[in-house]
């Protein structure tokens, strides 16, 4: 289950379909299920096959985008496929179906193309279908190479003896009981296919599901079960470097209901449930007076700690997982929390979906609010426009890739555009109160209501003004695309930087539309000096005003006049407003 | 045509005439129509008569007769001085057209000149701005404006008040840059890094104290420039490994990379040692890179020849033998300000059979580590040790018998060296040509005598704040070759020893008499005499020095910085100076207390090279004179 965090979304709902038909026995019948997309409905049909059916989800994936060869394909998939069983013993009889198996390939994608060169004329006008099928025959040759390579790596010593020596069930497909992990020397290798893949496969598009399917078509594929190797969060779980000897610890195993039940501490006068025995004690304080004393609120734990206890550890229910302690390489859980959280993100749904991204999807909320932390601050852009959330991964990108650059925030950009046609801006640089920045080539990309707009230019924001304070309305543009906030307007009051303040305070008031309660905002400002301050705050939907506070050092010489911009992300840095520093 | 062609190659033959006389009207068979003298430096073309001239009006313009070939010849023979030029220009139309044409280089005094002076030299490839203390936009518009296709450098390094924009429209429109030096634009962001970027066949690049831009502007460069040989990223604070590391992997053509006070660590070392090309790196103040990072670079570079690790402070020598060992072509190297050097760094300097330079100023040297190192390396042409502490006799002594070659020494306030060192060095280095012993407190008239008798072919002395007397100076100025002579804060010389320096150093280029308190009229007269190719002279705060000096002064024509800080002239030696030097750039006329209006307004009718004049009481007053550079 563990690759399923891996997969995009249509491989990991694929794969728990199956998943619900073959081992219910793990799960609670009435489990929700992860409501599918409507991009991976074609799914839909493959309900009720076997793991061994599963194996070239390649040609399925392709079925489903096209419909006439779905026939002749799926009765390749019925038959039984000895390819997928590169990590068995070795025997002749085996290669030899492989190979043979390859060979039929090879002719179906031949049948194929011939069809394309014979139809030719009648695919002019379909173009359609004429890229589907040139995506057909390039995910079937990935399939080919990749079944070739993972054949011929059965034949090498090392894997081989590996193999024979870890996998002694191995070829007993559907017992549950005998589990075997993928070696790391197929992991490497499946890595190596990703790259041979990603050269062959120049067509863009669903590479990368094709890619990622094909990896694990060969992982489920080779296994009775989709269980696999713990992955780097498991590790999180506690066991990390510990390398207790098998039988020198207690090993406990609770219940699924044990662990996903949301109290642990239950009273046993009035039955309520607590999470933290802590909040018990608290509540049993109630009962009476016996409760009160400061034996009974003690931690019970430190008085029996007197006797030296045996060490304790925890074994994972699910059958089959590499935590639970029928699994050869059994690696046991350190505490209770650590078994919570690893089966609630090994063997649970994942019920909470990222707000913002709506893709991410988490079974415990503390990953989501890690995750949403850092989601849609990918800041580092290339002109290509791959987003990174890290510096060095997109230099890394750069480095690799012929003609890539890395892109320089938005704003900036804009008025590169504007300046190939020589309109050339002299005030902006260090005249103080002639703001006039020209940003006419900035209307492609923000959909800017009219009504707002009228005010930008109506309001007399920009006259002098004698108040303190000048007012600004400003209107932060955001992409309709992303957030489907299109209509959610802010207008913005900003009011009165002093000068020589400690401290710049800004007060930017307005009506928030937005079905979102809180989420950060990045507020941009910059001064006609060229000093570009970046804050970040909370909005809050129900509060009119919102203030903040720009230390003075980055503010540094005496700016005459100041421009601010909101918005959610760096990249999307719209139009900024200018508001004067009185 | 025949007699023009004869011309071409008359001049073409003669490197560097004197005086070129072209007479066009001296009648048909002269043998002889272009002559040369070298008695003055100027093109003289003179016509039989003028009044003959003007009688044959039917006839053409004289001048006109001499092709554009033969004037572009006259013209490349000028290049020394920029008021021939504006001569030659003002002899007619022709002249006039042919001087704009072949105008390569320019430096504009102001850029609000620019347009009409870009009218005027089309083809103008070398603009350098560095004395426009504000270039705006438009002015650099204009530029792409004009300079399409001739334009290959421009210098904006002093100037301020562009932005990108009028980066981006010199890089879009002059395609043939290749130079670009942005050093000291303090406010331009990445966005004038991605402008440069645009510029595809850049090949150096100055951005010192752009501190502005970061990682991300140097890579749209490291991704754009890919043909760049010089990348100057000095004080760039923005920057770290990875655009140094992203620069490495796109523009393998660099030949210089200076990533002085870049906060750099040793994680883009290996790939920028990885440039095939490398030759010369500079890592001055990167305090980032330390022993252990340095030794963790595996990377060779077989190319790389100038290394400078000044001020490094947390590299000692465990690290910089580890990246010395990588590095075997090493030609010089630098290490200023380094902890100490010791017999264990000085022996890593072994393995390298190219070295020719050490510069070690400010280190504390031991006389053991100054023995290894003179057994370590093969032949030095060049040493610094300025400012080194524990430099002794004995350590020097050994080391100059062992490198007989020594060209360029650098003993500045070493003050523990004697006699004993000079008679070393005067006797081993026989080919010395540069010798700085600026505070050598302890050197005696001997030492002296020893230098102005056997080092025959040095041409720069600096003798400052030392115990010289006329008797000293009388032997130094056996050296017949000094070009630059300082001898400030030596207070025992008096005029005589001035006299023989004059009679013995014909020339002499630059002299130091700062606060040399015994010099009177009488010595800088004869020095003035005898010192024709006088260009920088140094007088301040000699009291005695008048206006008398000043009027000698005015004989030496090449004259362009004068520095008579509080000396007792007035205004009539400066009106003299004024008149007499024309090339003066730089004057330091402070606590002058005897000057007045007359004299700076004289000063301003003459001088209009001046470009820095020193008054009191304002600190600098930067006076540019009003009409263009020409």
């Amino acid at each position: 289950m563990v690759p399923e965090r891996r997969r995009p979304p249509e491989a990991s709902s694929k794969s728990s379909s199956s998943m619900m038909s073959e081992s219910p026995r793990n799960r609670k019948p009435d489990l929700p299920f992860t409501p599918f997309d409507s991009t991976n409905l074609w799914c839909g049909d493959r309900h009720g096959r076997s793991f061994l059916e599963f194996s070239p989800p390649l040609v399925t994936q392709s079925n489903g985008l096209f419909g006439p060869d779905r026939e002749t394909k799926s009765k390749n998939q019925h038959e039984p496929s000895p390819v997928d069983d590169p990590v068995m013993d070795w025997n002749p009889r085996l290669m030899l179906s492989n190979l043979s198996f390859l060979e039929q390939k090879i002719h179906q994608v031949q049948d194929i193309v011939r069809s394309i060169i014979s139809h030719e004329d009648q695919f002019l006008d379909q173009a359609n279908e004429l890229a589907a099928q040139q995506q057909l025959v390039t995910a079937d040759l990935t399939y080919i190479i990749i079944q070739l390579i993972s054949t011929a790596g059965t034949l090498l010593p090392d894997i081989k003896n590996a193999l024979l020596s870890t996998n002694p069930a191995v070829g007993r497909p559907g017992s549950n009981q005998k589990q075997h992990e993928i070696l790391p020397v197929e992991v490497a290798k499946a890595s190596q296919y990703d790259s041979l893949i990603k050269d062959l496969n120049s067509c863009g598009g669903k590479e990368d599901e094709l890619i990622k399917c094909s990896n694990n078509s060969g992982v489920e594929a080779s296994e009775p079960i989709p269980i696999e190797d713990h992955d780097t969060k498991d590790n999180d779980d506690g066991m990390d470097g510990e390398n207790l000897p098998p039988g020198s610890y207690e090993v406990l195993q609770l219940e699924e209901e044990e662990i996903l039940a949301p109290h642990t501490h239950f009273c046993l006068i009035c039955g309520k449930g607590f999470k933290r025995d802590a909040n018990l004690r608290m509540h049993m304080r109630g009962h009476g007076d016996e409760y009160k004393s400061p034996a009974a609120l003690a931690k019970p734990s430190k008085e029996a700690s007197i006797e030296p206890q045996p060490i304790r550890r925890y074994s994972c229910p699910f059958v089959g997982c590499k935590r639970n302690k029928e699994h050869k390489k059994f690696q046991p859980l350190k505490t209770i929390l650590c078994v919570k959280n690893h089966y609630k993100r090994s063997h649970c749904d994942k019920s909470y979906t990222c707000s913002r991204c709506r893709t991410k999807k988490f079974s415990i909320i503390a990953d989501l609010k890690t995750h949403e932390k850092h989601c849609g601050r990918d800041k580092w852009i290339c002109s290509c426009g791959t987003t990174f959330s890290r510096k060095d991964k997109l230099f890394g990108h750069v480095a690799l890739f012929q003609g890539h650059a890395p892109a320089i925030p938005m704003d900036d950009a804009k008025v590169l555009v504007t300046s190939d046609k020589a309109q050339v801006s002299e005030a902006s640089s260090g005249m103080p109160g002639n703001m006039d920045y020209n940003f006419s080539g900035n209307t492609s990309l923000d959909a800017q209501s009219p009504d707002l707009k009228g005010v930008d230019d109506g309001h007399g924001c920009f006259s002098p003004m004698t108040l303190d304070a000048c007012n600004i309305w400003g209107l932060a543009e955001f992409p309709h695309s992303a957030y489907e906030v299109s209509e959610s307007t802010f207008s913005f009051l900003a009011t009165v930087p002093f000068k020589g303040m400690e401290k710049i305070k800004f007060q930017a008031a307005g009506m928030m539309n937005c079905s979102e309660q809180h989420y950060p905002v990045i507020i941009y400002i910059r001064s006609n000096k060229g000093v570009q301050v970046e804050t970040s705050i909370m909005t809050d939907a129900h509060a009119r005003t919102v203030s903040f506070e720009v230390p003075v050092y980055s503010w540094h010489l005496n700016p005459t006049s100041a421009e601010i911009s909101i918005c959610r992300t760096q990249h999307e840095r719209g139009k900024y407003y200018k508001c004067r520093i009185t | 045509m025949a007699k023009s062609r004869d011309l071409c190659r008359r001049i073409d033959r003669s490197d560097g005439f004197a005086t070129l006389t072209l007479d066009l009207f001296s009648g048909s068979p002269n043998p002889n129509p272009c002559s040369y003298s070298r008695s003055a430096k100027r093109v003289r073309v003179s016509c039989a008569s003028p009044a003959a001239s003007a009688a044959e009006e039917n006839r053409s313009n004289p001048f006109d007769s001499l092709s554009e070939e033969i004037l572009f010849l006259i013209l490349d023979r000028l290049e020394s001085d920029p008021l021939d030029k504006k001569s030659f220009s003002l002899v007619c139309r022709s002249f006039y057209a042919a001087e704009s044409r072949h105008r390569r280089a320019l430096t504009p005094l102001r850029s609000g000149l620019l347009p009409a002076a870009l009218a005027r030299y089309p083809s103008v490839s070398r603009l350098d701005l560095s004395l426009c203390p504000s270039v705006t936009d438009s002015a650099l518009a204009s530029v792409g404006g004009a300079l399409r296709s001739s334009l290959r450098s421009i210098d904006l390094s002093r100037s301020r008040g562009f932005s990108y924009a009028g980066i981006e429209i010199v890089a879009v429109n002059c395609a043939a840059l290749v130079e670009i030096n942005l050093s000291n634009a303090t406010d331009l962001s990445d966005a004038a890094a991605a402008a440069i970027g645009r510029v595809r066949n850049l090949e150096k690049l100055w951005l010192a104290r752009c501190k502005m831009v970061t990682d991300m502007g140097i890579g749209c460069i490291a991704v754009g420039c890919q043909k760049l040989r010089l990348l100057c990223l000095k004080w760039c604070l923005g920057i770290s490994d990875l655009g140094v590391g992203l620069v490495a992997v796109k523009c393998k053509q660099l030949r210089s990379l200076d990533l002085s006070f870049v906060p750099i660590t040793e994680k883009c070392l290996p790939a920028v040692l990885q440039l095939p090309h490398l030759e010369d790196l500079a890592l001055v103040g990167c305090l980032s890179i330390d022993d252990e990072g340095l030794m963790s670079v595996k990377q060779e570079s077989k190319s790389l020849q100038v290394l400078d690790m000044s001020n490094c402070q947390h590299v000692n020598h465990a690290g910089f033998s580890s990246l010395l060992s990588k590095t075997p072509g090493l030609h010089e190297i630098s290490l200023a300000y380094y902890c100490k050097v010791t017999h264990s760094l000085a022996s890593s300097l072994q393995k390298l059979y190219n070295l020719q330079s050490i510069k070690l100023d400010g280190c504390e040297v031991t006389t053991s580590g100054l023995k290894t190192m003179a057994n370590s390396c093969r032949s030095l042409g060049e040493l610094s040790l300025s400012k080194c502490s524990g430099v002794t006799d004995e350590g020097l002594s050994f080391f100059v018998t062992k490198h007989k070659g020594l060209v360029k020494l650098d003993v500045t306030c070493c003050r523990n060296i004697t006699d004993l060192s000079l008679a070393s060095i005067t006797s081993s280095c026989t080919s010395l040509t540069n010798l700085s012993m600026e505070s050598c407190i302890l050197v005696s008239r001997e030492g002296f005598r020893l230098i102005g008798q056997r080092c025959h072919l040095l041409e720069e002395l600096d003798l400052t704040d030392n115990d010289l007397d006329d008797a000293g100076l009388r032997a130094i100025s056996g050296c017949r070759n000094l070009s630059v002579l300082k001898i400030g804060i030596c207070l025992k010389i008096s005029d005589e020893g001035l006299i023989h320096v004059a009679k013995g150093c014909p020339n002499l280029q630059e002299l130091d008499l700062y606060r040399s308190v015994g010099i009177t009229d009488i010595g800088v007269m004869a020095i003035a005499r005898g010192c024709p190719l006088l260009q920088i002279i140094n007088l301040s705060y000699c009291t005695e020095v008048t206006d008398y000096s000043l009027r000698s002064l005015s004989k030496c024509s090449n004259l362009n910085t004068l520095e008579i800080r509080g000396c007792q002239v007035s205004s009539s030696g400066l009106a003299a100076v004024a008149a007499g030097c024309r090339k003066l750039t730089k004057l330091d006329i402070k606590k002058c207390y005897f000057v007045d209006d007359a004299g700076m307004l004289l000063l301003a009718r003459f001088s209009q090279n001046l470009r820095q004049v020193e008054l009191e009481p304002s600190e600098v007053w930067k006076q540019q004179s009003q009409e263009m550079h020409v």
